[in-house]
C-alpha cells in the first residue's frame, strides 16, 4: 500500500491486468507516442496526459497499439477485436471526441448482445478523461456521461478517486460487457493509499463517504470530492449529510439512494454534466417517484448552467459546480418550510 | 514550575496513526483526575478509544474541542496542581505550541516505519517491527480474516526494551494471498520461517483467535523458538465456533451487511468504525482475499467445528502460558478455557467480547507486560 | 485454379440456397407477413459465396444490411435466418435482431449490419485478433459501394495498413447506394483509393463465381500470409431494389430484368460446368431440389414457430447487470 496518484492508480491496473491476462490489448492515438518519429523514441508520450507511460515499453507493439487519428476506425476495432477474443482497453483521449466514433459504440459495442440474441459477448473498455476546469473550453471539458447512461447495453463509470479508480477499471477489465470509463482530467495528480495489489469493486454498488441524518447528496466523479468537503464544513455546524458516490451511472444503484433519502428526507444532487437528461434530472425522477412521501422538501439539483463550457477562467469557474454552492443547496433544502399542510 | 505542568497530548494509537479527533471530554475542566482514568475519547480513522490521563492532577485547560482533528502529539490539554499559576500555565501551552509547530517536539520515534515485505519461501509477508534492546522479542500472530492492524494498540507498549513483530498471514492484509493448506500447522511452518528470515531464535508469542492455534502448533513444532505463550480468546482449545461470525465474514461485501457480522468481534459495538469496516471489505476486494479465506475456514472449521483439538499442546507446553478471554466472546467462548492445570493462569475480562486486545487494551497489555518481564 | 469436386457443389448448393431463400422472401413480404424491411442478395450470390469458399469457422466476415447472403455463405443456418425474419424466438438471434442482423458469431460471422460502413472497423478489430492471438484467421469486410464513401471504411482501409492486418476488404459494387447511382456518389475509383492507401487491389466479375473465387483465393491468401490487408472490387448487379417495396424508379427500365437474364451466376456456373465436365447438372438439379424443400420447410417452421416472451424483451441487454 502506498500514496498514488489517480494516474498511478489507472496505469496500475491496466499493468496488473495486461500482466494477467494476455487477451487485454491496448490502443488508442499517443497512448505509447512518438512511433515514426525522426527521434526513433516509442514510448515518448504514454498518453497525452502520461496515463499509459511505460506500458509499451513493458509489453511491446504486440499488446500497445498506437493508433493513427482516426477514432471511428479504432474504436470500430476495439469493438471487432472484443467480439472476437481480445479485451480491448481502447482509449478515447478527450470522451469529447466521441462524436468521431459514436456509431462504434452506440450502434455496435452496445447492440450486439441483445441484437444477436445474447450470443455476442463483447468485454471493452472505453477510457476518456472529461470534465471542466483545465480551460480546454467547449470541445475539450464535457461531461458526457450521462450520454452513454442514456445507451441500453453499455456500462458507464465515473471514478471518484484514485483507489476507487483501480478497482473500478480493473473491474470494467473483467467484465464481459462494454464498459465507458470516464476519468476526470482535473483529478490525475489527486493522491490517496491504494493497495500496490489487484483488486476489483464490483459495479452498480454505490458508496457512501459520508453517513448523516439531515441530507442526502448524490455526487459524481470528481463532484463526490466538492461533496465531502461541502458535507465536512456543514458538520460543523451541526448539519450531517449522507453522502453517495454512486460509481457507475449505469447501472445506478437506485436502492442505495433510495434507502438513504428515505433516512434523510432530503436530496442534493450534484452533477458536472450539462443540467438537462443530465444524472441530476434521472436520479431526482426516481426519487420524486418512489420515495415523494419521504421528502421534507424540494430536490436541489447542483448543475452547470446550460451552455456549452466557456474558456475563460473566470467563466468555467462560475460554470462547474463547487463546494460552496453545494453547501448552499444543503443549507436551503434545511431551511425549506412546508408552507401547505397536508389536509 | 513546568515540571508541575503535565502536557496531555494526542496519543499515538497504533504505528500508522498520524492525527486522531477528540470525540468527547469526558471530564470538565477544572475537575480532578487520577493517572489512568480516561479523560476523552480520541477517534482515529481505525477504532475509537478512551485515553487515559498519563498522571494524577486537575485537568485545567482543555485545548482541544470537541469534534477537533489533531496530529499526533499535538496538545489536548493541560494537567497541573492547583497551586501553578494561570500565567505559568499560559506560558507553558505558548512554549509547547511554539515548539510543536517549529517540529521540535514532534515524535522522533523510528516507529514511523512503515511496515516491510519479507520474503518467506513463495510467500511475500507484510511485517511491522517496532522497538529494540535485548530482552526476548515479541511476536504477534492475528486470527481469522484479521491484520497486524489489530495489533495496534498493543505493540508500542510492548516495544520500550525488546524488538517487537507483528505480521499479517498468507492471505490476510497486505501478505501474499496464497494460504496454502489454510490449516493452523501450515502457517506455524511459515511463521517458523518469517522467525528464521528475521535471525530470531526465540519469541514470546501473542496470539490472538485462530492465531493461538497456530501459536500451539508453532509450540508443538518448533517448542525451542517459544518462549512463553500469551494466548488471547484462542482457537484450538474446544470445539465451538461461531460460524454465522465466519461465513458472514466471508460472504458480506457491503458495509450494510458486514457491520453485523463484525459486531459478533465486540461487547461493545461502537467500537467497530466505518473505516473498520471498510479497510475490511477493501482487503475482501483484494484478488484471491476470499479464496484464501474459504479455504482456511474449510481447512479450520469443517462442518462448523473447530478440526483441531490442541489442548494437549497446551498442557505438554514447558515455557509458561497464559489465557486472556473476554467474558462476552460471541466468536469463541470462554468455556473453553475451563479445565486447564493451574500453572495456567485465566484473566477473564467482563464486559468484553472476542478482541480484548482492543476492546480493553490496557489490560491486556498489563497483563502482557507483566508475563514477559 | 482448380476446384475440388466437393467445394464446388458445396458452393452451388450456397448459391441456389440463397437465391431460393431471397425470392421466397421477396414473395412472403408481398404478403405482409413479414415484419420490418428486408434488403435481398439476388443476383450477387457468387460474391459471397466465392469468397467464402476460402474461409473457415476461424476466420470471420462482417456483412451489411444486405446480409443474408453472406450469412449462408458463411454457413448460419437457414432455419434459424427463416425464423428470425419472421421475428420468432426460434430465431437465430431469438427475434431481436431481425433481418438486419443476423450473426453467429461461432461460425464467424459477426454480423449483417444496420449501419452503412459498419462493419470495416470490427473487420480491422477482428483481423488484430487474429494477428495477436495467432490463429491463422482472416478477417473480411464486405460492404457495398455506398459504404466505401463512408469515412469508416477509408479509416479502415488507413488502420488496416498501418497495422498491417490479415484483412480483406470486398467490396461489392452493385452500382447503387440506395437509390443513388454510384457513377454519381463515388469520386476516383476503388482501384485509385486501394492503390491510395498502398494496398494492393484486385477486381473481378461478381455474377461469375469461378472469376470470384480465383480474385478472393489470391486476396486472401496474400492476408493470410500476413502480407497485410487487400481490397476486392466485385463488379455486380442487384436485381432487386434497395429494400423490399422499392419500385426502383431511378433504374431504367429492363436494367435489372436484364441482369438477370444476362449475368445469373448460377445460370453462369451451370454452364462453365457443363462445358468443362466438371460436374453433371443432374447432381445440381438434386440440388436444386433439395434446396426448394429446404426452403419450403424453414418458411413452414417459422411461420408456426413460438413467438418471443415478454420476459424476452429485458433479457440479454447485458451479460450482467
Amino acid at each position: 500500500m502506498s500514496k498514488k496518484s489517480f494516474r498511478q492508480a489507472i496505469n496500475e491496473a491496466l499493468r496488473q491486468e495486461m500482466q494477467r491476462d494476455p487477451r487485454v490489448i491496448l490502443m488508442g492515438e499517443d497512448i505509447a507516442g512518438g512511433q515514426g518519429g525522426s527521434a526513433g523514441i516509442v514510448d515518448a508520450w504514454g498518453g497525452v496526459l502520461g496515463v499509459t507511460k511505460g506500458l509499451y515499453t513493458e509489453f511491446g507493439p504486440e499488446r500497445v497499439f498506437d493508433t493513427p487519428i482516426s477514432e471511428a476506425s479504432y474504436i470500430g476495432a476495439a469493438v471487432g477485436a472484443a467480439a472476437t477474443g481480445l479485451r480491448p482497453v481502447a482509449e478515447l483521449m478527450f470522451v469529447d471526441f466521441v462524436g468521431s466514433c459514436l456509431d462504434q459504440i452506440m450502434n455496435q459495442a452496445a447492440k450486439f448482445r441483445y441484437m444477436f440474441g445474447g450470443k455476442a459477448r463483447t468485454p471493452l473498455v472505453i477510457r476518456a478523461m472529461y470534465g471542466a476546469g483545465f480551460n480546454a473550453a467547449a470541445q475539450h471539458s464535457q461531461a458526457l456521461y450521462p450520454l452513454f447512461t442514456h445507451i441500453p447495453g453499455l456500462k458507464v463509470v465515473v471514478p471518484s478517486s484514485p483507489y476507487e479508480a483501480k478497482g473500478l477499471l480493473i473491474e470494467a477489465i473483467r467484465d464481459d460487457d462494454p464498459v465507458i470509463f470516464l476519468e476526470n482530467k482535473v483529478m490525475y495528480d489527486d493522491e490517496e493509499e491504494v493497495p500496490d495489489e489487484p483488486y476489483s469493486i464490483p459495479f452498480g454498488e454505490a458508496n457512501l463517504t459520508r453517513e448523516g441524518d439531515d441530507v442526502t447528496i448524490v455526487a459524481f466523479g470528481r463532484m463526490v470530492n466538492f461533496a465531502n468537503e461541502a458535507a465536512d464544513r456543514l458538520e460543523k455546524d451541526g448539519i450531517s449529510c449522507t453522502v453517495i458516490d454512486p460509481r457507475t451511472t449505469s447501472p445506478l444503484d437506485s436502492a442505495t439512494i433510495l434507502e438513504c433519502v428515505e433516512d434523510t428526507g432530503r436530496l442534493v444532487i450534484v452533477d458536472e454534466s450539462s443540467p438537462r437528461c443530465n444524472m441530476a434530472t434521472d436520479v431526482a425522477a426516481l426519487v420524486a417517484e418512489q420515495a415523494f412521501d419521504a421528502l421534507k422538501a424540494p430536490i436541489r439539483q447542483v448543475v452547470p448552467p446550460h451552455t456549452p463550457v466557456p474558456f475563460a477562467t473566470v467563466l468555467e469557474k462560475l460554470y462547474l459546480p463547487d463546494a460552496a454552492r453545494i453547501e448552499s443547496a444543503v443549507r436551503s433544502v434545511m431551511a425549506y418550510k412546508k408552507t401547505k399542510q397536508d389536509a | 514550575m513546568t515540571d508541575l505542568i503535565t502536557p496531555i497530548t494526542m496519543p499515538k494509537f497504533g504505528l500508522a496513526m498520524t492525527e486522531g479527533k477528540i470525540t468527547s471530554w469526558n471530564i470538565p475542566s477544572g475537575a480532578h483526575v487520577e493517572a489512568g482514568q480516561e479523560i476523552a475519547d480520541i477517534e482515529t480513522t481505525k477504532i475509537t478509544n478512551g485515553y487515559e490521563s498519563p498522571a494524577s492532577g486537575t485537568l485545567r485547560r482543555r485545548i482541544a474541542t470537541e469534534g477537533e482533528t489533531l496530529p499526533v502529539g499535538a496538545l489536548l490539554g493541560v494537567l497541573a496542581e492547583p497551586a501553578v499559576s494561570d500565567a505559568d500555565i499560559d506560558a507553558f501551552i505558548a512554549k509547547f505550541q511554539a515548539d510543536f509547530s517549529s517540529g521540535s517536539t514532534a515524535d522522533t520515534q523510528a516507529d514511523h516505519a512503515e511496515p516491510i515485505m519479507v520474503s518467506v519461501g513463495d510467500l511475500t509477508l507484510r511485517v511491522q517491527e517496532a522497538g529494540q534492546g535485548d530482552a526476548t522479542p515479541v511476536l504477534f500472530i492475528h486470527g481469522f480474516g484479521g491484520d497486524l492492524g489489530n495489533w495496534m494498540l498493543n505493540q508500542n507498549a510492548l516495544s520500550t526494551d525488546r524488538r517487537t513483530i507483528t505480521f499479517d498471514l498468507p492471505g490476510h492484509g497486505g501478505s501474499s494471498k496464497n494460504v496454502g493448506d489454510g490449516t493452523p500447522a501450515g502457517f506455524a511452518a511459515t511463521t517458523a520461517a518469517l522467525l528464521d528470515k528475521l535471525a530470531i531464535t526465540s519469541v514470546h508469542v501473542v496470539a490472538h483467535s485462530l492465531g493461538g492455534a497456530i501459536a500451539l502448533d508453532l509450540a508443538r513444532t518448533c517448542p525451542q523458538k517459544v518462549a512463553s505463550l500469551s494466548l488471547i480468546a484462542p482457537a484450538g482449545l474446544g470445539q465451538g465456533i461461531n460460524m454465522d461470525f465466519i461465513e458472514g465474514f466471508i460472504s458480506a461485501d457491503r458495509r450494510k451487511t458486514l457491520e453485523p457480522v463484525l459486531n459478533y468481534l465486540v461487547h461493545d459495538k461502537t467500537l467497530i468504525s466505518r473505516q473498520m469496516v471498510e479497510d475490511i471489505i477493501r482487503f475482501k476486494r483484494l484478488d484471491g482475499a476470499i479464496q484464501g479465506l474459504q479455504t482456511i475456514a474449510k481447512a479450520c472449521f469443517p462442518h462448523g467445528r473447530q478440526a483441531e483439538d490442541l489442548r494437549p499442546v497446551l498442557v505438554s507446553f514447558s515455557g509458561p502460558a497464559q489465557i486472556i478471554w473476554g467474558e462476552a466472546d460471541e466468536v469463541l467462548s470462554p468455556d473453553d478455557a475451563k479445565n486447564l492445570p493451574d500453572t495456567i493462569p485465566v484473566t477473564l475480562l467482563p464486559l468484553t467480547g472476542h478482541m480484548p486486545q482492543l476492546e480493553k487494551a490496557a489490560d491486556v497489555n498489563a497483563a502482557l507486560i507483566k508475563f514477559v518481564k | 485454379m482448380q476446384i475440388a469436386h466437393d467445394i464446388l457443389l458445396r458452393s452451388y448448393r450456397s448459391m441456389r440456397t440463397i437465391r431460393d431463400f431471397e425470392e421466397r422472401l421477396h414473395v412472403e413480404f408481398a404478403t405482409g407477413d413479414i415484419p420490418g424491411f428486408v434488403h435481398l442478395y439476388c443476383g450477387e450470390e457468387a460474391s459471397a459465396v466465392g469468397v467464402c469458399a476460402h474461409l473457415s469457422n476461424t476466420d470471420t466476415i462482417a456483412s451489411t444490411h444486405r446480409g443474408h447472403g453472406h450469412c449462408i455463405a458463411k454457413g448460419v443456418g437457414v432455419d434459424g435466418m427463416m425464423a428470425e425474419i419472421y421475428g420468432r424466438k426460434t430465431g437465430v438471434c431469438h427475434g431481436k435482431g431481425g433481418s438486419m442482423h443476423i450473426a453467429d458469431l461461432s461460425l464467424g460471422m459477426l454480423g449483417a449490419n444496420g449501419i452503412v460502413g459498419g462493419g470495416p472497423p470490427l473487420i480491422c478489430g477482428a483481423a488484430l485478433s487474429h494477428k495477436v492471438l495467432k490463429d491463422g484467421g482472416v478477417a473480411v469486410a464486405f460492404y457495398g459501394d455506398g459504404a466505401s464513401n463512408e469515412g469508416t471504411t477509408l479509416e479502415s482501409l488507413n488502420l488496416a495498413m498501418v497495422w498491417q492486418l490479415p484483412a480483406v476488404f470486398v467490396c461489392e459494387d452493385n452500382g447503387y447506394g440506395e437509390a443513388t447511382g454510384a457513377s454519381y456518389a463515388c469520386a476516383g475509383t476503388q482501384k485509385a483509393r486501394a492503390a491510395g492507401f498502398g494496398m494492393p487491389y484486385f477486381d473481378c466479375d461478381g455474377t461469375d463465381f469461378f472469376a470470384v473465387h480465383e480474385a478472393a483465393g489470391q486476396a486472401i491468401a496474400h492476408a493470410r500470409a500476413g502480407h497485410g490487408p487487400v481490397m476486392l472490387h466485385v463488379h455486380l448487379a442487384r436485381w432487386y431494389g434497395h429494400f423490399e417495396g422499392d419500385a426502383m424508379t431511378y433504374r431504367a427500365n429492363g436494367e435489372a430484368a436484364r441482369e438477370r437474364a444476362e449475368h445469373d451466376c448460377l445460370q453462369n456456373f451451370r454452364k462453365h460446368v457443363t462445358e468443362t465436365s466438371l460436374l453433371d447438372l443432374s447432381a445440381l438439379d438434386d440440388i436444386d431440389t433439395s434446396v426448394k424443400d429446404e426452403i419450403e420447410a424453414a418458411v413452414k417452421a417459422a411461420k408456426n414457430a413460438p413467438l418471443p416472451e415478454p420476459a424476452d424483451l429485458q433479457a440479454d441487454v447485458y451479460v450482467s447487470y
